[in-house]
């Protein structure tokens, strides 16, 4: 592996704040009131509920079972009763709803039987499952499942451990690193096996000395050939591609990924939860959650996942001009819509904001095409380009100028001299393009449907029409084969319309019929009875040479006849 | 003089040769612009425009018989996309063919369903499974709300719920720029 450090194309740098929240060290957070744990831990995936209200769980027991290929599993945090399952808002830009299960805790924190998985024994499939059991995702903000990310298994040369943190104010990692470090590594550690990386580098910036000098110390008691490698303080370098980039020198083209090079990334605080579900058997429960900003007690808290951010923020008291809270960090992160959402697997910050500390940000101009952020961008677009065709939805022209390679960092719109919320742009045009896509696919399997209905209609009018057809053909063949009177009739006239043959054809066969068929109930009569027949006939026949219509009865069998050949041409 | 005439007929005769065995090697089959048209309508199928299907508006926008601005389930945008496509002016959605709603799909109250199959034989896109004296139901992710099979139902059992926001389909807002007030 080669020594040096590379660069990134542009980066800005911005106050750090980190110092306010990581002097403390980490407090355990008190058991809230109510747990509120949403079974959709991203906008990803969610979980199948597995419990019913009412029912008693204990801390680590598994509510939710993952769905679909990306899900992982949602654990109860504490023990305590399960009071309500229903949707509740969650902590995500939109303030849209989803269902969580709402815990009372009993204080007891009594854990569900757990064991250490012995990775060893296990194959590699196995190891994996154990871990998506666990409820592992990235801990980095993403909360991309692990499971999934480790799944290649072959053609990884390098992992990364991304301890760049590099948004201000956010020190959870840091302060994880300082006092976590062993229990870091030997996840790591894990990571590599069911990986296959030969090379092992934690990647962490030189503004977190302590934190460099832990891990140091900590890979040099461990003996596994970790490289801890300090890299200098630049925003984004703890973005994925960027320390990549940083550590190794491999820039990750468009529609790629790490993995697709030999390098996979993971952030520390995900190598520490491998490490307690493996060598410990405990799902993920909890994180550690900066609480900083406007606040007198800035610092880094254990949260177990669905406190709720209201009550977490008392720990910290807030100052009295807070106007608003800040999920993630300043750069990246968005202002909660509101307070009494829970913690998430993702939740790495809140900070509190004032007008004071974050000034609302200055009327926005007109763009002037002075390319400040095109210098800044780390994924080098041309964010001046991309705001123009967003604000103009000109969505086809954003994608040409690879839109989805923006990682939303907010470079641009810091450097803006305009004070463009370009990355508000960017994420709009981003959502429009995926409604549209999804708006796309929707009406082509529309399409296919509705030709296809069409299609089967014409088919099955069709295959009626041939069946008719083969149907008259049997019964004309037979007609052909009977050789009565009306066969030759057709063969006479074969100019003729096949139907009118046919109908010929049935009319002759009732006559015939009507010929044939005598009186069904003259049998077996007494004598007299018989006499009396045949009086009644003689005076019929009397009647019929007096009576004029004598031809009548060749007009009423027509009918019947029109009848007889219906009912077969409906067979 | 001669010469020339025999020249020029020649090229002529060339020159139509090429042209003509270009139509049968390079011939395209269907109309393309049909197919364009078609792209951006969306394939609700509902026949409010009057033609029965999508692809049939389409081939009568193309042929001049219909015009742009009969498409409620595309909306204005719709029409905007049509008209830059044929280079005609935007005009509104006309009114006589219906306004513009928000997404919906058919939803049978399965308690009163009397298993008529009325609405599957309106629908479509075969979006209802069911079978005659069955219940009937209808498989959201397939329905394009064209509320065909409303009508038809005898018992009125066919309701259209709008789709509910999810975190999945939510989408950034345009942004918004704060007028404020001059200090």
């Amino acid at each position: 592996m080669i020594g040096r450090l590379f660069k990134f194309h542009g980066g800005i740098k911005p106050a750090a704040h980190k110092d306010e929240s990581a002097k403390a060290p980490i407090r355990r957070a008190p058991l809230p009131a109510r747990l509120i744990v949403p079974l959709r831990q991203s906008t990803r995936a969610t979980a199948t509920c597995i419990v019913e209200i009412g029912q008693k769980v204990l801390k680590g027991q598994c509510i939710g079972e993952p769905e679909g290929f990306l899900g992982t599993a949602v654990h109860a945090p504490t023990s305590g009763t399960v009071v309500d399952i229903a949707p509740h808002t969650m902590a995500h830009a939109s303030a849209l709803q989803t269902r969580c299960v709402v815990i009372e805790p009993d204080g007891e924190e009594r854990w569900i039987e757990h064991a250490p998985f012995d990775y060893h024994g296990a194959s590699r499939d196995e190891s994996l499952a154990w871990l998506r059991a666990c409820g592992i995702v990235g801990m980095g903000g993403a909360t991309f499942p692990s499971h999934v990310k480790l799944g290649k298994g072959a053609g990884i040369e390098t992992l990364i451990l991304n301890g760049g943190e590099c948004e201000p104010w956010i020190t959870c990692d840091d302060r994880l690193m300082r006092e976590r470090a062993a229990d870091i590594l030997a996840g790591a550690v894990i990571l590599r096996e069911l990986i296959g990386a030969r090379e092992m580098v934690v990647g962490i910036e030189d503004n977190k000395p302590e934190a460099i000098a832990a891990m140091q110390d900590a890979a040099a008691a461990s003996g596994h050939g970790v490289r801890i490698v300090p890299i200098p303080s630049l925003y984004p370098a703890g973005g994925e591609k960027q320390l990549i980039r940083v550590l190794t020198g491999i820039e990750i083209p468009y529609g790629k990924l790490g993995g697709d090079y030999g390098v996979q990334c993971f952030n520390v605080g995900t190598a520490h939860a491998v490490y307690r579900a493996i060598a410990h058997g405990e799902p993920l429960l909890s994180r550690i959650v900066t609480l900083t900003g406007n606040v007198e007690d800035a610092g880094n808290w254990e949260v177990l996942i669905g406190t709720p951010i209201e009550e977490l923020l008392q720990l910290a008291r807030p100052k009295p001009d807070t106007d608003r809270s800040i999920m993630g960090g300043p750069m990246m992160g968005f202002a909660l819509p509101r307070l009494d959402v829970p913690i998430v697997k993702g939740s790495n910050c809140i900070i509190s904001a004032s007008p004071t500390l974050f000034p609302p940000p200055p009327p926005e101009q007109p763009c002037i095409r002075c390319t400040e952020c095109a210098k800044a961008c780390p994924a080098e677009l041309q964010p001046f380009e991309l705001y123009w065709f967003g604000r103009s939805k000109n969505f086809g022209k954003a994608q040409e100028y690879n839109l989805f390679d923006c990682i939303e960092c907010g470079c641009c719109a810091y450097v803006c001299p305009s004070h463009i919320p370009l990355v508000d742009y960017f994420r709009f045009s981003k959502s429009e393009i995926w409604a549209r896509e999804r708006d796309k696919s929707a009406a082509d399997q529309a399409r296919e449907r509705f030709e296809f209905r069409n299609f089967r209609q014409e088919r099955e009018k069709a295959e009626k029409a041939a069946k008719l057809a083969a149907k008259a053909a049997e019964t004309r063949a037979k007609l052909a084969e009977g050789g009565e009177a009306p066969a030759p009739k057709t063969a006479a006239e074969p100019g003729e319309d096949p139907k009118k043959a046919l109908i010929a054809a049935a009319l002759a066969r009732a006559q015939a019929q009507k010929a044939e068929v005598k009186p069904q109930n003259t049998d077996n009569l007494s004598a007299d009875k018989l006499a009396e027949i045949a009086d009644i006939e003689a005076r019929r026949l009397a009647a019929a040479v007096t009576a004029p219509a004598a031809d009548a009865t060749p007009g009423a069998d027509t009918p019947a006849a029109t009848v007889a050949v219906d009912a077969e041409s409906r067979n | 003089m001669i010469t020339a005439l025999l020249v020029m007929a020649g090229i002529a005769i060339v020159l139509g040769a090429a042209l003509g065995y270009a139509a049968i090697r390079f011939r395209v089959e269907g109309d393309p612009l049909v197919e364009k048209i078609d792209a951006i309508l969306p394939q609700t199928q509902c026949g409010q425009c009057g033609f029965p299907g999508c692809k049939p508006y389409a081939q009568a926008i193309a042929n001049g018989e219909a015009d742009i601005n009969q498409c409620p389930p595309g909306g204005d945008e719709g029409v905007r996309k049509l008209a830059d496509l044929l280079g005609r002016e935007f005009k509104p959605l006309s009114e006589e063919h219906g306004i513009e709603k928000p997404k919906a799909v058919a939803v049978i109250d399965e308690q009163t369903c009397i298993g008529c199959t009325l609405c599957i034989q309106a629908c479509p896109v075969d979006a209802i499974v069911g079978a005659a004296k069955q219940m009937h139901t209808v498989v959201e992710p397939l329905c394009t709300g064209c509320e065909l099979c409303v009508a038809p139902c005898p018992v009125d059992c066919i309701a259209m719920v709008p789709i509910a926001e999810t975190v999945q389909t939510w989408k950034w807002k345009y942004p918004v720029v704060e007028i404020r007030k001059a200090a």
